[in-house]
């Protein structure tokens, strides 16, 4: 995927520039406003990672602004240092996709630029997602794997669907929560794998091959097993 | 000053209207009644000539109509030829109509006020009213005015001068208060006297204002002094392992290994940073503007379904206590995160097959979220400290934990204007969330 990160800390970019390149994403540099505007506005990306506060005049919030209002729609992830409530819903009000406070994990920074990006492709309204031999019926809200009926409580099927829609994504536990409970704080214990766990139970558990995954210091994948 | 000038102004004004609707009425009577006198004599003197005026005027005095009339008609040479006057007065002269001029009428002086008419021939008319009486009476209205506008002066000055002193008393004291907390005292207080007047109100105002600002100035140096202690540890840690990583390890998986601990403990790091903030964020008070009704029943609900299956695991039971349509008003997110705090917490310190209870119930205009556990409980002592920012009880502190929970909860509380409290379970601890349930 191409990738634009304007990002002005030279450490920062090199870091997530690094990163990306590593797991084969084709990624372009710019360290202040409005040369990222520039190349926001004059090539096409799959998503931006964008920080807030950027030398050269154009912040984040204005670039990200100035390109909604030319009706680009490049999913954008912005990841700031400023933290609060109230700068995250700002954020998101500009026009954002995602918001994440610095420090980051880079497992997390790519879990989500990942799974924006590939959203930005909209495949329009489904009914039905399938992964490998894992059926779920949107509509009548059934899951059938190998042809056997699984039964779910409604939590454990918002969260299966989650995984489904990212499958072969790495899919973190703040995303989770936030996806799937719409819980914007990070408890302390560890609620999010007692409920992966739960639905492993049901999913996993009664046939030959795992699909969910564990990542290590990341969080869940949903995939058929590596043959 | 000002205010006694005004007050002076506005006296005077009310003098002046007064002393021109009364004085100003006789005056303008006099001059209607003279008007309406010489219209009459004009007209007899247009029809019969002078001899017909002669008669008119002989009339009018032999009637004796008005004992305050006065007319005289004169020659050329200014002999009376007739009227009640004894001479022309000699004040009247030819080159203006209307005169007020003191004359001797009978056997007393006099102050009349005359119009001067010439006739054809040279003949001069003179007609007028006594006003001695009126001049009198507009003596007495001056000098009530004056002695009133005097008086008047007096008191509003000695009301300026009173009313000065009480705003200085007041204002001294609060710009003594001021000065004192802006050079560091602040335990200085405004003076409340107990009389339950507007300054007493003021002065209390200001009071809850010192109030909050000593609270947040004892948040921020808590909170430096914690940094510089509880902070240091972690941090000491995360060092610790990666120099000794540096010196001593003799594969790149221990190398690993380590790095990755130390990540562990930055981010542990991290999120007591995170949890700071959020603290301050909500101390802060910004976020008030987004405060809406807010579904409780709800959002307990989904909490309890998100912390079931984590009390199952460990061992424990969640029971839930949750009527329908119960309604707080505040924000959605904060409500949640204070509550998942008390869970968090009443699972951390939960035995095995422990019981918590998590309950709502509402009463007149408040709603009571109640967590309660079966765990070690908070002593008595300690659980006034226990909502301060990194606190740890004695009890707590094998757990992990940053000390930072029941604060947030405790910022949470008071942002809505509710409280935090921490009651005895015995044994475990119950803590319940007081929120409004309007705005």
């Amino acid at each position: 995927m191409r990738i634009l990160v304007v990002e002005d800390d030279k450490d920062v970019a090199n870091f997530i520039v690094k990163g990306l390149k590593e797991v084969g994403h084709v990624v372009e540099h710019s360290n202040n406003g409005r040369d990222g505007l520039f190349m926001a506005a004059s090539e096409t990306f799959d998503a931006i990672v964008l920080d807030r506060m950027l030398p050269g005049g154009v912040d984040g919030l204005r670039l990200l602004e100035t390109l909604r209002s030319q009706n680009n729609n490049t999913p954008v992830l912005f990841l700031s240092a400023m933290a609060q409530v109230d700068d995250r819903v700002r954020g998101l009000k500009a026009g954002g996709d995602d918001y994440m406070t610095k420090p980051f994990a880079f497992a997390e920074l790519l879990a989500r630029v990942e799974a924006l990006a590939r959203r930005g492709k909209g495949e329009g309204p489904q009914t039905k997602v399938v992964v490998a031999d894992l059926e779920m019926d949107l509509l009548s809200r059934g899951v059938r794997r190998a042809g056997q009926k699984i039964d779910l409580q409604p939590r454990e099927f918002r969260l299966l669907e989650f995984l489904m829609r990212h499958a072969g994504q790495v899919v973190t536990r703040t995303m989770l929560l936030e996806g799937v409970w719409d819980y914007h704080f990070d408890p302390q214990t560890n609620v999010i794998d007692v409920h992966v766990s739960r639905l492993r139970q049901k999913v996993d558990k009664p046939f030959a091959s795992p699909l969910i995954h564990t990542v290590r210091n990341a969080g869940y994948m949903l995939r058929p097993e590596a043959p | 000053m000002i205010y006694a000038s005004l007050f002076g102004v506005s006296a005077l004004a009310l003098a002046a209207f007064l002393v021109w609707s009364t004085a100003g009425l006789l005056d303008r009577e006099t001059d209607a009644a003279i008007n309406a006198d010489s219209q009459g004599l004009r007209e007899r003197y247009n029809l019969f000539g002078l001899p017909g005026l002669v008669d008119t005027i002989e009339q009018r005095l032999a009637g004796n109509i008005d004992a305050d009339a006065i007319y005289l008609l004169v020659t050329p040479d200014f002999r009376p030829i007739r009227g009640n006057l004894v001479g022309w007065p000699r004040p009247v002269t030819m080159d203006s109509d209307w005169f007020e001029v003191p004359v001797e009428r009978g056997k007393r002086r006099t102050l009349v006020r005359l119009h001067h008419f010439d006739l054809l021939n040279g003949y001069h008319l003179l007609i007028g009213r006594d006003v001695q009486v009126r001049a009198e009476l507009r003596r007495v209205i001056y000098d009530a005015m004056l002695w009133a506008a005097v008086i008047a002066s007096l008191l509003g000055l000695v009301g300026a001068w009173a009313v000065r002193g009480l705003f200085r008393r007041t204002l001294a004291d609060v710009a003594a208060t001021a000065a004192a907390i802006s050079s560091g005292d602040f335990t200085r207080r405004v003076l409340v006297t107990g009389d339950g007047d507007e300054f007493d109100l003021l002065a209390e105002t200001i009071n809850d204002m010192l109030e909050r600002i000593a609270r947040l100035m004892d948040g921020v140096r808590q909170v430096s002094n914690a940094i510089a202690h509880d902070l240091r540890t972690p941090i000491a840690r995360a060092r610790m392992r990666l120099e000794d990583a540096g010196n001593h390890a003799h594969s790149a998986a221990d190398l690993r290994a380590a790095i990755e601990r130390a990540q562990v403990d930055l981010d542990g790091i991290v999120a007591i940073f995170q949890a700071l903030l959020r603290i301050a964020e909500i101390e802060a008070g910004a976020r008030r503007s987004a405060f809406s009704a807010v579904n409780i029943s709800s959002l307990l609900r989904d909490l309890a379904e998100l912390y079931e299956a984590v009390a199952e695991d460990g061992g424990h039971v969640l029971a839930t206590d949750v009527p329908d349509g119960l309604v707080a008003y505040g924000d959605r997110e904060m409500i949640q995160q204070a509550v998942a705090n008390l869970l968090d917490n009443a699972l951390k310190f939960s035995p095995s097959g422990g019981m918590i209870r998590l309950a709502a119930s509402t009463s007149a205009n408040r709603l009571d979220v109640t967590v309660a556990d079966a765990g070690p409980g908070i002593p008595s002592a300690e659980r006034g400290q226990a909502v301060e920012r990194f606190f740890r009880g004695e009890r707590a502190r094998s757990t992990p934990g940053s000390g930072l929970g029941l604060a947030l909860v405790q910022a949470v509380a008071l942002l809505h204007g509710g409280s935090l409290a921490l009651e005895d379970n015995a044994p475990g601890l119950r803590a319940v969330l007081r929120l409004p349930v309007r705005g």
